[in-house]
C-alpha cells in the first residue's frame, strides 16, 4: 500500500485524527504548485491554505466509502488549481498588470558561461530557480498549469488528466507545448540579455 | 526526448519548493483541530483568548503560556498555538460585547460540552448588561427548574466567561456568590464595572428583598431589571416573595419574568 492509500483509509476511519497527516504530507507540493502558478509567496500559501481547508470541509461530508476511493493526488491538486484560477481572476479585475512576457526581468537570468554551455549550465546556477521561475509566469495560464502539475508536482498524465479533466492526449499536447514556450523564452531572454551586454 | 527536454525538466522539478511554517498550523486552526491564543487586556487584569475557524473557545485569567497551553491542551484534545495577537475583528467583536452591545455576534467553539450547559449559556446570554437573575431564574427558564445545582455547575464550567457573561447569574438568596474567573471578588468588579452596585445589591437581599413592585403599573420584577431601577422611590414597593407580591395583586413583569424559579423560595 502506498501512503496515500493508507493515508485514504485512516481518514475514512478517523477525518478530525488521520487530517493533519494529509496536510503534513501535501502541503508543500500544494504550496509549490500556488507559488509557481501565482508567482507570489503570500498568495500562493493562502491559496494552499485555502485549499486544505477546503478539502477537510469536503470531507467532513463524504460518505467513508468515497473518501476511500478517493485519488488524494489529482484531487488535492484540482482544488489548489481552480482556488489559482479564481485568485487569477481576481488580480485581473482588480486591474492588477496580467503576467505577461515583460514579467520576466531579463536581468534576473544569468548569462551562459561560456559558448559551448546552453541553458542547462545557466540552470546550474544559484539564481537559476528564480529565472526559470519567472518564465514560467510567462506562460498562458494553461500551459503554465499543466507544466507545473506535470514537471513542478510530478504527477503522472493519467492523474494530470484527472486534475485536469481533460483528455490524456489533450494534457499531454499541453505539457509539450508548454514546454517548447518556456524554452523559447528562455532563449529569447538569454539573446536580448547577450545583445544588451555587447552594445 | 533530447538532452535539453531533460535538463527543462530536470529545472522544473527543482522548482518544487518547502512550504511555509505558518501554512500547517493555519489550516489545523482554521478547520478547529487546533486553536490559537493570545492576551487580552479587561477590566480584571490580562486574558487569554483561545479561538479556531469556528469560534472562540477559551477565555481565562492569563497564566503563563506553558501552563495554558498544558491545561487547554488537556481541556479540549486540541493543540494550542501561542498567536502575537487576536484577530482585529475578533478583539473589536469582543471588546462591542464587554461594552455591552449584545448584538454583536461573536462565534463560539463549545465541542464537548453538553446540551444542558449550552442552553444554560445561552440563556446567560439572554441577561442584559447591568441585571442579574439567579441560578433557579435561569433553571426554570430552561425548563428545567429542579435542577439549580447542576445551572451552576454548568455556569462554573463556562469555558468563555465574559463572553458568556454568568456573572450575570448570582445565587437565589440575592448574594452574588462565586466566579469562576478568577473568584468573587472579580464578579463584583465586572458587575460594578457594568453599572450595578454589589454591596447595595447583598444589603438589600439580606433586607429580605427580593422583587420589587411597582405601584403605578401593577408590576412586580427582579430588582435589577430595567424596568425595577427606573420605579421611583415614592412608588417602589418591595416583596420577599412572588406569592406575597400576587397576594397583593402585583402581575409579573413580562420582560424580567420573576416567576420563573421564585416559586418554591
Amino acid at each position: 500500500m502506498d501512503t496515500d492509500s493508507q493515508l485514504v483509509a485512516a481518514l475514512a476511519s478517523d477525518l478530525d485524527g488521520a487530517f493533519e497527516n494529509l496536510v503534513l504530507a501535501h502541503q508543500d507540493r500544494l504550496y509549490s504548485i500556488a507559488l509557481r502558478i501565482l508567482g507570489d509567496a503570500r498568495d500562493a500559501e493562502e491559496a494552499a491554505q485555502d485549499a486544505l481547508v477546503r478539502a477537510y470541509r469536503a470531507l467532513a461530508g463524504y460518505p467513508a466509502e468515497r473518501i476511500r476511493q478517493l485519488r488524494l493526488r489529482p484531487w488535492l491538486a484540482t482544488i489548489v488549481l481552480n482556488l489559482c484560477r479564481s485568485r487569477i481572476g481576481r488580480r485581473a479585475a482588480a486591474g492588477r498588470p496580467a503576467l505577461s512576457l515583460d514579467a520576466a526581468e531579463p536581468g534576473t537570468l544569468q548569462p551562459p558561461a561560456d559558448e559551448r554551455t546552453g541553458p542547462a549550465a545557466t540552470l546550474a546556477r544559484r539564481d537559476a530557480g528564480r529565472a526559470w521561475a519567472d518564465l514560467l509566469l510567462t506562460l498562458p495560464p494553461a500551459y503554465r498549469s499543466a507544466v507545473v502539475l506535470r514537471h513542478v508536482d510530478g504527477l503522472s498524465y493519467p492523474e494530470l488528466a484527472t486534475a485536469l479533466d481533460r483528455p490524456e492526449g489533450t494534457v499531454k499536447a499541453q505539457v509539450h507545448r508548454g514546454l517548447a514556450m518556456l524554452r523559447t523564452a528562455f532563449e529569447t531572454a538569454e539573446r536580448r540579455e547577450r545583445e544588451e551586454m555587447t552594445a | 526526448m533530447t538532452n535539453e527536454d531533460r535538463e527543462l525538466e530536470a529545472a522544473m522539478a527543482t522548482l518544487l519548493t518547502t512550504a511555509p511554517r505558518s501554512l500547517a498550523p493555519g489550516v489545523l486552526a482554521e478547520i478547529g483541530l487546533a486553536d490559537r491564543y493570545a492576551q487580552i487586556d479587561s477590566p480584571i487584569g490580562p486574558l487569554i483568548v483561545a479561538w479556531n475557524g469556528l469560534g472562540v473557545s477559551a477565555v481565562e485569567a492569563a497564566v503563563d503560556d506553558p501552563r495554558f497551553e498544558a491545561s487547554h491542551e488537556v481541556r479540549t484534545g486540541r493543540r494550542t498555538i501561542r498567536a502575537e495577537r487576536l484577530p482585529d475583528a475578533l478583539e473589536r467583536a469582543i471588546r462591542r460585547r464587554l461594552g455591552g452591545n449584545r448584538r454583536v455576534r461573536i462565534d463560539l467553539d463549545l465541542r464537548g460540552h453538553t446540551d444542558f450547559e449550552r442552553d444554560v449559556w445561552q440563556k446567560a446570554l439572554e441577561i442584559p448588561r447591568g441585571e442579574v437573575r439567579p441560578y433557579g431564574w435561569v433553571a426554570a427558564e430552561i425548563g428545567r427548574p429542579r435542577a439549580v445545582r447542576a445551572v451552576g455547575t454548568a455556569l462554573g464550567h463556562n469555558p468563555v466567561p465574559l463572553i458568556v457573561p454568568c456573572h450575570r447569574v448570582v445565587r437565589s438568596d440575592g448574594m452574588i456568590g462565586q466566579y469562576s474567573l478568577g473568584g468573587p471578588q472579580n464578579k463584583r468588579t465586572i458587575l460594578a464595572a457594568e453599572g450595578l452596585d454589589p454591596d447595595r445589591l447583598e444589603s438589600e437581599a439580606r433586607a429580605g428583598i427580593r422583587f420589587v413592585g411597582s405601584d403605578t403599573t401593577g408590576a412586580v420584577c427582579l430588582p435589577t431589571c430595567h424596568n425595577a431601577t427606573r420605579i421611583t422611590p415614592a412608588h417602589r414597593v418591595p416583596f420577599r416573595s412572588m406569592s406575597a407580591a400576587f397576594a397583593a395583586g402585583y402581575r409579573p413583569c413580562r420582560v424580567c419574568r420573576p416567576g420563573s424559579g421564585a416559586v418554591a423560595a
